[in-house]
């Protein structure tokens, strides 16, 4: 017992049972919507963030192209210009998929993630809400990306209703890959952290990969490395939605490397997501 | 009787140790608890484990009388949280913040656009409504966080150290809008290191130490609680100081309080005949003094000896 200065009797006080009120999926996604709100404005705001995602991929285009482009593709820029395309695309969705993970874990440490958690909204509303925001920011860095690349003479070569398909794939492919960065931005210390644990990782997927040289002029470790690498084998689905070729094969490799890291993940990611949120 | 806030033999743990350990609490509707507490007494995790941000390990507590871990959805209906932790998103605007929250409690933009304004107008933010947050001055950010903390009209406030790092005059500001948010009839649980604030502010008090209540009761009680009153006295020459703290220590049984810079010293005693007593001692060693009598102690003190108490577990039934 703790002391009590006035003695006062127990009364328990039974209150009229009522169910425990739960949050509806239709009200769970107008939060989730608002929060996406939160993250377009947060990205209008914070022109580093932006700048992140969109001037990567178009200093590596610009650089990739007209600088090495000439040695890579034996002197043929407009045929490296096809072939680099898609596989940057690649590269600028999969390097803006760390995104979420900094974010969430922003969020977290700050205490904003505690005021959302104290209002009668639905638990996955934020995460829901990150997740939209990083489609469009995915959707605004490809929108620049292929704004300079068509400048730069590259050309859809099977049709133009090809490229929304291409794009659909590749959105499904940097959701499918933002787990692990949600992961890691439930589990780590500070945004910092997440982005550099992200980098380290990402840079061996983007580069030991077929997005700037043909694997064939690897040596032979890493060629075996960059053929089954996921950035690689989703820029061959790209390169065969966009510029013609095999797409069934690279298509169905994608899809096995984004259930692949889904099915580890998301339960991951979910769980320390709750711990976080519990 | 109806409580706003009710908790029972609260119990958090963290491997072997407690962080709380049996907290009761009962707040009636419409008033000011104050929650008072050296670091790491347990204030904060009491607060999140009442605000449904924590689950007890141990024990129950209701708010409205709806179970905060049964029922959080409506708890959260229920409570406003300001504090170290809940806080605003920097990267935004005083003014996107205020509206991003009232979208979440399901305004339409409209309604949540002149929530925001009204809010801001009552805390004196309209100037620096898009401005932002980074520039904020430390008393502007608690109104900040004050007023999203009251988008959803909250029938139960959780403050959590409101004043912490403040300078008096933005102190004092934030003291009359918890006094205004109390006359509209709003619950508030206040936790606090400053025995002024919960003194200023507080119907009743608990005082939590190493994760136990150790008191609770009106600022009035608790001061009158150790011991009646306190006699303090000063002797002319600080030389002296030793021999009247030996006589107070024969007179009382307690080692005296010393202020060696003021030459004061006090102890906390019921008995109305020890000053007479004292004077005839240092009138027989011929010591003469500046000050002497007696005052109800102050909530300092009280904490001091409700804190003290307890690290020697030397538990004191209650009144």
């Amino acid at each position: 017992m703790t002391a009590s200065a006035i003695a006062q009797p127990h009364t328990p006080r039974v209150a009229a049972y009522t169910a425990p009120l739960r949050i509806g999926p239709l009200r769970a996604a107008g939060h989730g919507l608002a929060l996406a709100g939160r993250g377009v404005t947060k990205l209008r705001k914070s022109p580093a963030m932006l700048a992140d995602v969109i001037l990567t991929p178009v200093v590596f285009l610009l650089m990739f192209v007209y600088l090495f482009g000439g040695a890579i593709g034996g002197g043929d820029i407009d045929a490296y210009l096809q072939t680099v395309v898609p596989g940057i695309m690649v590269m600028t969705v999969f390097q803006a998929s760390i995104g979420i993970g900094v974010s969430l874990n922003a969020d977290a440490s700050t205490g904003v993630f505690d005021r959302f958690r104290s209002m009668p909204i639905a638990r996955s509303a934020p995460l829901i809400g990150a997740v939209l925001a990083d489609l469009v920011r995915y959707l605004v860095a490809l929108t620049v990306l292929l704004a300079l690349a068509f400048a730069m003479g590259y050309r859809v070569q099977t049709s133009l209703a090809a490229l929304p398909v291409a794009i659909g794939v590749l959105l499904a492919f940097g959701l499918s890959f933002s787990w692990i960065s949600v992961f890691l931005g439930m589990l780590v210390k500070s945004p910092g952290a997440v982005q550099g644990i992200m980098t380290i990782l990402i840079l061996p997927l983007t580069f030991a990969s077929n997005v700037f040289v043909p694997s064939q002029t690897m040596p032979g470790w890493l060629q075996a490395w960059s053929n089954v690498n996921p950035v690689s084998v989703m820029s061959e689905t790209l390169r065969g939605l966009m510029n013609g070729g095999e797409v069934i094969g690279p298509l169905l490799g994608s899809l096995a490397w984004m259930v692949g890291v889904i099915v580890v993940f998301f339960p991951l990611a979910m769980r320390s997501y709750r711990k976080n949120a519990a | 009787m109806s409580y706003a806030i009710r908790a029972e033999g609260l119990i958090k743990r963290y491997g072997d140790v407690f962080a709380l350990n049996g907290v009761d609490l009962e707040v009636p509707a419409g008033t000011v608890v104050g929650v008072l507490g050296p670091n790491g007494a347990g204030k904060t995790t009491t607060v999140r484990i009442l605000a449904t941000l924590l689950r007890p390990d141990g024990g129950r507590a209701t708010i409205g009388g709806h179970d905060v871990v049964g029922d959080p959805v409506r708890v959260r209906g229920l409570i406003g949280l300001t504090g170290q932790y809940a806080s605003v998103d920097e990267t935004l605007s005083a003014v996107e913040n205020l509206v991003l929250l009232g979208r979440l409690l399901d305004l339409s933009g409209r309604q949540a656009r002149a929530r925001a304004m009204e809010l801001l107008e009552r805390f004196e933010l309209t100037d620096a409504a898009t401005r932002p947050i980074a520039t904020f001055s430390g008393g502007m950010r608690r109104r900040l966080d004050l007023a999203a903390s009251l988008i959803g009209r909250p029938r139960v406030l959780f403050l959590d150290e409101p004043t912490t790092g403040l300078d008096p005059q933005a102190r004092n500001g934030l003291w009359d809008v918890v006094r205004g948010l109390v006359l509209d009839g709003t619950t508030v649980l206040l936790t606090t290191q400053y025995l002024e604030e919960a003194d200023q502010l507080a119907d009743r008090i608990t005082v939590i130490d190493q994760g136990r209540v150790v008191a609770e009761g009106r600022p009035g009680d608790l001061k009158r609680r150790i011991g009646g009153q306190i006699l303090h006295v000063r002797p002319t020459l600080t030389t002296d100081m030793d021999a009247v703290a030996g006589m107070l220590t024969q007179l009382t049984d307690a080692t005296p309080d010393r202020d060696d810079n003021t030459g004061v010293m006090a102890v906390p005693t019921a008995d109305p005949m020890l000053v007479s007593a004292l004077v005839r001692r240092l009138d027989a060693a011929g010591i003469t003094v500046d000050e002497l009598g007696l005052r109800l102690p102050s909530l300092d003190e009280v904490f001091l000896a409700m804190t003290r108490q307890n690290t020697h577990s030397t538990e004191r039934t209650p009144a």
